[in-house]
């Protein structure tokens, strides 16, 4: 049987610091999509609760507990990543796993946010976008998930096709933030 | 132009796709009249003011809205979720 090597969407790709912005890949973790059957919201809300320690998060949010981690994704769609989902959880939702299917980038530094004031069309300043923020949104013409956990550490999901792409676009806005900052 | 989003809040204008007038919604029973059907598919005011209309936040939440604008002034007024539109009759 063939001996497959395993690699990352990004790898090869980042590091790439540039200014006062650093670009890196997340380890890769188990990513789950989990959405509710109809009408079953607040049941899997609960068993959320009682497997992971995590209720089903309202719009925009990013919960986390340990290193299970739980965003919203969307309407009536949230992402459980770092653990596979509980099993139980089968009876309230659709639990698609997703894991390999993600580049997860990391943009982390004093000039994230403004490098990504150059892509991404939602205002992501620190009282539009508070720590345990999940944006679903763009990065230039990509579609992508967003998290920020805090600080200024921005999380960046993006299709994993879309790895080249999106680190050949923060490179560019990495690049153009620092030639404005050393003016 | 930004459309506020009831699950997003207010988003730009790239992040959605239009579809078109909210008529949309009340599709004419399977054994409707061809009148029904016709006036369905294909006829439209095109008023200079108040309109609703469909949009898809294909690059966010993935929800379809039923926005309300204005023709005239270009002024957003509201969104709804169209879900909630439909059930709400």
């Amino acid at each position: 049987m063939a001996d497959l090597i395993a690699r990352s969407p990004a790898q090869g790709l980042v590091p790439v610091e540039i200014g006062g912005a650093k670009l890196t890949e997340a380890p890769m973790v188990p990513i789950w999509a989990v959405a509710p059957y109809a009408g079953k919201a607040a049941a899997l809300s609960a068993a959320l609760e009682k497997a992971h320690g995590l209720p089903f998060p309202e719009p925009g949010a990013l919960l986390s507990k340990g290193s299970t981690r739980l965003a919203w994704a969307g309407m009536e769609m949230a992402f459980l990543m770092g653990t596979a989902p509980d099993e139980k959880l089968a009876d309230h939702a659709a639990l698609t796993e997703q894991s390999d299917g993600w580049t997860h980038l990391v943009l982390e530094g004093p000039a994230a946010r403004d490098v990504l004031a150059r892509w991404v069309p939602v205002d992501l300043s620190p009282s539009a976008c508070p720590p345990g923020a999940a944006r679903r949104t763009l990065v230039g013409h990509m579609g992508a998930l967003i998290l920020h956990p805090g600080g200024d550490r921005f999380e960046i999901l993006v299709f994993r096709s879309m790895a080249g792409t999106a680190v050949h676009e923060m490179t560019r806005a990495m690049r153009a933030v620092a030639a404005r900052a050393a003016l | 132009m930004q459309i506020p989003c009831p699950l997003c809040g207010p988003r730009d204008i790239r992040e959605f796709t239009y579809k078109g007038h909210a008529t949309y919604l009340d599709r004419p029973a399977e054994d409707a009249a061809p009148e029904a059907w016709h006036a369905y598919l294909h006829l439209r005011d095109n008023p200079a003011g108040a309109t609703r209309d469909l949009w898809y936040h294909g690059a966010g939440c993935t929800a379809w809205l039923v926005v309300e604008r204005d023709t005239a002034t270009h002024a957003v007024t509201g969104a709804r979720l169209a879900r909630e539109v439909k059930h709400a009759g």
